[in-house]
């Protein structure tokens, strides 16, 4: 599968939705520990839930046809909590997935999905229930998600979104990518060790 | 908003400067890598043709994927030995330290790094793995980050960060005997919850955790991100001057009594303010196991499963959810359950000192029949040591096998893996569904003592009983 991932600005993105519902999903079911042998994210896509999906014999959400090609997921509470691992916001990338709404994510995630490009935003738990019920109804629906107003609607309903403006503001000028605005001004991050007693003999 | 705490006086110290997108360019004094979650950041510094900044500050060990039967290379395991060989080269390349096999001073990462002196207070500390909260014990600021900030720690030594509250959790009394750290840490997370630290760092503070060892100290921090906090730390004092003087990396000479007077200016001044403030007492903590699928999902040995309808509306579904996992019925006692394997090990509770109150408990009996149970030493050095005091011959003629270090069954990146619903008792630090190596395989969390016990009894017990 030949994909684009996220790069650059990004304030709006369209497509069908995908639901996982359950409160505290850790990213070891988002992608179990025997999939993290590896040296590379490219195999990840087909792995995510993998145990869950196996489980559930085909009729988990990221296996159930209809879904295929959806690329908003919509979960609950302290989603991607336990293991700092970066190949669960990889997997669900890989499967397609490039914006993620909920009630609570665990920080490390969100962080982690801030840095791919895929935005997490937040809903009040009513909120929520009520955009997994719309998309469980029909799950041929196209989504719009519009990152200036927060919101995502599907010309009936709109559901007003929360991001912190830290993460709004990146997303917005397309400046996610850490990397090179952290090394912008070396001479300051070279000043920062200069001060640190530490990392110089204690002076 | 919190101040003068050590939060704030360590977050100051190393501050970059403030990022266009509101948050703060952070200065890492400590980055530690492993083989799981670094090879993938190497790659992306080498397509964006950038190298490492401070190739000093970077410290690398293997342990998430080592066997711990027998460790001679190659591996058995041809992926495992693709990602150590991976690790290797590009520590070769970058011109990084490596603590590998065979080098003495290899471990879990978070086990290893303390022993050598790595971590000191004072420090920013990140690596690529939830637990490195675990280095906070030494009054630094440490917490795990995803692969794509382990590449810019790497090309910039610094992360961009968004500044944590601070909750100081106060710990009275003292823990009674048969209660480890281990039980209190499990006690604060049933009652603040898994996702009760999300936005915190958390300060442990108190009489209770004033006594603590370091490596007591190390276990609470270890798990404050399983209370979804990304750090916790304690303030540095007697007891982490200690525990660092003379090891490798420790200041030297005049450099120690320099450094001794920076760490103790860090300690969270008296006039400090924060966040959020909790008391809990610690003398009333009994040994406490987990019975579910979070770690929040505890219960003293003296209670009983959960009725789920009784619970808290927004954990019912959860514990409803953990007792068909778990095969456990409500108001069932936890004592008495039986178990499968019992594992000692993880950077939670694989420590000298946890080997040794479990060997307290193992000495002089046998495993119960049916029951695989295991040691794996967090480190080289911790094996050496436990030799040492004949640690392992007590194990070894209970019936325990006794392993080379590395995480082992804590996730079960190598052989060590739980098989379809076995059960187990873990001194680890995550019961998630299928965390052990089986899909349905499932955990009970306690202190490596009451593992021991487990081990001897084949079913949940009461480590008092053995004291
Ligand atoms: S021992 Fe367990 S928790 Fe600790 S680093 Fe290894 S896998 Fe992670």
């Amino acid at each position: 599968m030949n994909q684009k991932f996220p790069k650059g600005e990004i304030k709006s993105i369209q497509g069908r939705s995908i639901t996982i519902r359950g409160d505290d999903i850790d990213t070891d079911r988002i992608i179990p520990a025997r999939f993290l042998k590896c040296v590379s994210f490219s195999a990840l896509g087909e792995q995510v839930f993998a145990d869950d999906r196996k489980e559930l014999k085909g009729n988990h959400p990221f296996d159930v046809d209809n879904n295929k090609g959806a690329n908003i997921l919509i979960v609950n509470e302290n989603f991607g909590c336990g293991s700092s691992r970066e190949h669960a916001p990889q997997s669900l990338m890989r499967w397609g997935i490039r914006l993620i709404i909920g009630e609570s994510f665990a920080e490390i995630f969100f962080g982690n999905c801030l840095a791919l490009g895929i935005p997490c935003l937040t809903a009040s738990k009513e909120e929520i229930v009520k955009l997994q019920n719309l998309v469980e109804k029909n799950n041929n629906q196209i989504w719009d998600f519009n990152l200036k107003n927060l919101s995502i609607s599907n010309q009936k309903e709109t559901v007003k979104l929360v991001l912190d403006e830290g993460a709004y503001n990146m997303f917005f000028s397309g400046k996610w990518d850490a990397t090179s605005q952290l090394l912008d001004e070396e001479e300051k991050i070279n000043k920062t060790f200069n001060n640190l007693p530490y990392l110089n003999n204690f002076k | 908003m919190s101040s003068r705490t050590l939060y704030d006086k360590v977050w100051n110290f190393h501050q970059v400067k403030d990022l266009p997108g509101g948050s703060t360019q952070l200065f890492i004094g400590l980055h530690l890598i492993h083989e799981v979650t670094s090879p993938q950041a190497f790659s992306a510094l080498n397509e964006k043709k950038l190298g490492v900044k401070f190739p000093n500050l970077t410290v690398a060990t293997v342990d998430h994927i080592v066997p711990t039967s027998n460790q001679q290379r190659p591996f058995s395991d041809p992926l495992a030995e693709e990602m150590l060989a991976t690790l290797e080269k590009n520590c070769k390349t970058h011109g990084i330290k490596f603590h590998g096999i065979g080098s003495n001073s290899q471990g879990v990462v978070h086990v290893m790094a303390p022993e050598l002196g790595l971590t000191q207070p004072g420090m920013t500390v990140a690596c690529g793995d939830s637990h490195t909260s675990t280095h906070g014990a030494f009054g630094a600021i440490a917490f795990g980050i995803g692969t794509s900030q382990v590449r810019d720690v790497l090309a910039s030594q610094s992360l961009a960060m968004n500044k944590l509250k601070v909750r100081r959790i106060w710990v009275e009394g003292e823990l009674q005997k048969g209660v480890y750290a281990k039980d209190l840490i499990l006690h604060i997370i049933r009652h603040l919850g898994v996702k009760g630290g999300v936005g915190f760092a958390y300060e442990f503070a108190g009489p209770a955790i004033e006594k603590l060892s370091m490596e007591g100290r190390m276990t609470i921090c270890n798990m404050a991100i399983e209370g979804g906090a990304r750090c916790g730390y304690i303030n540095p004092d007697e007891t982490t001057f200690k525990y660092i003087k003379g090891k490798e990396h420790a200041p030297k000479g005049q450099e120690w009594d320099k450094a001794i007077s920076w760490w103790k200016s860090l300690a969270s001044d008296s006039t400090a303010t924060f966040d959020d403030e909790i008391q809990l007492d610690g003398s009333s903590i009994e040994p406490t196991v987990t019975w579910g699928i979070t770690p929040g999902q505890g219960i003293s040995i003296k209670e009983t499963i959960p009725n789920p309808e009784l619970l808290p509306k927004n954990e019912q579904q959860i514990a409803k959810d953990a007792c068909k996992y778990m095969n456990l019925k409500p108001d069932e006692p936890i004592e008495g359950q039986s178990i499968d394997v019992c594992f000692i090990g993880s950077c939670t509770n694989g420590r000298l000192s946890d080997l040794q109150e479990a060997s307290k408990i193992v000495k002089g009996n046998t495993v119960a029949a049916g029951i695989r149970a295991f040691v794996v030493p967090g480190s080289q050095k911790v094996a050496k040591e436990a030799k040492e005091k004949g640690l392992d011959k007590i194990f070894l003629k209970a019936g325990f096998e006794w392993r080379e270090p590395g995480c082992s069954m804590c996730l079960a990146m190598n052989p060590d893996k739980l098989e379809g619903r076995q059960i187990s008792a873990s001194s680890s630090n995550r019961n998630f569904k299928g965390r052990q190596g089986s899909a349905n395989g499932r955990t009970l969390l306690m202190s490596p003592a009451m593992v021991a016990a487990a081990a001897i009894n084949g079913k949940v017990t009461d480590v008092r009983k053995f004291l």
